[in-house]
């Protein structure tokens, strides 16, 4: 069992943090990043995040688990048909990686390459239900495998996305799939958390709640911009550029969302960007 | 219908760079609908055509050109007109020029790019409704393709990239699955989010497609 479902069955608040694989085939960036990380439960490997071509997830989320670093594997079905979605997915528990975020994707418009055809053979809960079928000894069509993977599936959600009911439908349908996580886009605002947890109750599925740290007016609006799914609403935008110092003052709000998250949910996915340093100010409880 | 459009007049230049003497063609369906290749298109090319000093040896607007005999018949009707050319110019879509390109040995170029199966929203303004992708979930989607109009494609609800009831690739395109979703409010049932849809067969589009008629049609 990876540490990440031992300590949300037994009620452990979670930390995970994420790092990007990098453009090119230096992995020492990422492997020291991933080393200096501190009281981290799991590392997310993000899969050509935005859809910017980078390494493969799978192949960072390898070395990182031979490292040490236990890593939740992120996969997407924008690059990939369900034959090198199984493939990948096999490979993945060869190498001990246990955890999966899996995911739709962004659409490829986003990235650096707009002309790539997107594939989608999948879509998220078909991906979700596919791995559970892979825990079960078979593929997708049913053959039996010879040597069956384990797995602790996990899907995303916004729980901030409007209408609720139609995004709740979705969460029904992973959860009826195989998702026995979920970690959630950037959380800013009290009362839609507050809503979603409600509705999840019923669920018993632990809820790791999105956590990003802001560093200035000008990155959250490039933010808003340019990420599908992240919303900062502008009167956090007024509050970090009107503040003396906009880190600390991204660090505090950070900070908040991640003690609305002790109330309510199983854990903080933090995403800091580069800022790796600020997570133990965030993570601070006095 | 096939909705196509004229390809850009550089590229058509290149296109032609190596003939003078051309024969037209349009279709009278769905590049007349669309404005790409009807009887005021083909003028216009050949106008056009006359100002790059090439000579147009005769032009016909087949009634459809994706009817393989019927273009065959009507390039039979101009004959001799296009004996005299080097080159036929096609504006139908990629059907229809290769409706022509099997009935001629001689270069056929294609003058439009074909876009998409359109509805027409009002006159001028397409929309892509349908991707015939031979395994119709509409039935349990209340009439709204979630294969053509949600821009992933997906079959079990929306994305994380909806906001405000937009498409995360364009947000002047309403998300499909929130459509579908209101739509089935109104008609009080649960459809497609009653179950998991499964992955789709693309077996069934399977390149390039066959059909035939049972017992010849008859």
């Amino acid at each position: 069992m990876s540490h990440l479902s031992e300590q949300l069955v037994s009620g452990q608040f979670v930390v995970t943090a994420e790092i990007a694989p990098p453009k090119g085939t230096n992995l020492a960036p990422a492997l020291a990043d991933a080393a200096r990380l501190q009281g981290i439960t799991a590392v997310n490997v993000t899969d050509n995040q935005g859809a910017n071509m980078r390494l493969s997830s799978l192949a960072l989320a390898a070395q990182l688990q031979q490292a040490g670093t236990e890593t939740i594997l992120q996969l997407t079905c924008r690059d990939r048909n369900r034959l090198a979605l199984q493939s990948d997915l096999l490979g993945a528990a060869a190498f001990g990686i246990e955890n999966l975020l899996l995911l739709s994707g962004d659409h490829s418009k986003y990235g650096d390459h707009p002309d790539a055809r997107s594939v989608f053979d999948l879509d998220s809960v078909q991906l979700l239900a596919m791995a559970s079928d892979l825990m079960s000894g078979v593929d997708m069509v049913g053959k039996r495998l010879n040597g069956v993977p384990k797995f602790f599936p996990g899907g995303a959600v916004n729980p901030a996305a409007q209408p609720f009911e139609l995004i709740f439908l979705k969460v029904r349908k992973k959860v009826d799939s195989g998702a026995r996580f979920f970690q959630t886009q950037s959380v800013f605002d009290r009362n839609a958390l507050e809503r979603f947890m409600s509705a999840m109750e019923p669920l018993k599925v632990p809820v790791i709640a999105g956590v990003l740290l802001i560093r200035s007016a000008k990155m959250a609006r490039f933010l808003n911009a340019s990420i599908p799914g992240v919303m900062v609403p502008e009167y956090l935008i007024r509050r970090i550029d009107s503040a003396p110092d906009p880190v600390a003052e991204g660090i505090a709000i950070a900070r908040e969302t991640v003690g609305w998250a002790r109330e309510m949910c199983q854990g903080v996915h933090l995403m800091t960007l580069g800022n790796e340093d600020k997570i133990p100010m965030i993570l601070d409880e006095t | 219908m096939i909705i196509s459009e004229l390809k850009p007049l550089e590229e058509l230049c290149m296109a032609l760079s190596e003939f003078d003497r051309l024969f037209l063609v349009g279709c009278a369906a769905c590049a007349t609908a669309c404005k790409s290749g009807g009887e005021e298109e083909i003028f216009k090319l050949q106008e056009w055509l006359i100002s790059q000093n090439k000579e147009v040896t005769g032009s016909v607007v087949i009634d459809e050109a994706c009817h393989i005999m019927r273009a065959a018949r009507d390039l039979r009707h101009h004959q001799n007109a296009v004996q005299e050319s080097e080159a036929l110019v096609v504006l139908a879509c990629g059907s229809g020029v290769q409706s022509i390109s099997s009935n001629v040995e001689k270069r056929v170029v294609g003058g439009l790019n074909s876009n998409f199966l359109g509805n027409v929203r009002r006159f001028g303004y397409y929309e892509e409704m349908c991707s015939l992708c031979g395994d119709c979930i509409l039935n349990e989607t209340a009439g709204i393709c979630p294969v053509t109009t949600c821009a992933k494609g997906l079959l079990n609800g929306p994305c994380g990239g909806m906001q405000d009831g937009r498409c995360e690739v364009d947000e002047e395109i309403e998300c499909a699955w929130l459509l579908i979703f209101e739509q089935l409010q109104r008609q009080r049932r649960q459809g497609v989010f009653a179950r998991r849809v499964p992955p789709k067969n693309w077996g069934r589009r399977r390149k390039p497609g066959r059909y035939r008629l049972k017992n010849g049609g008859r």
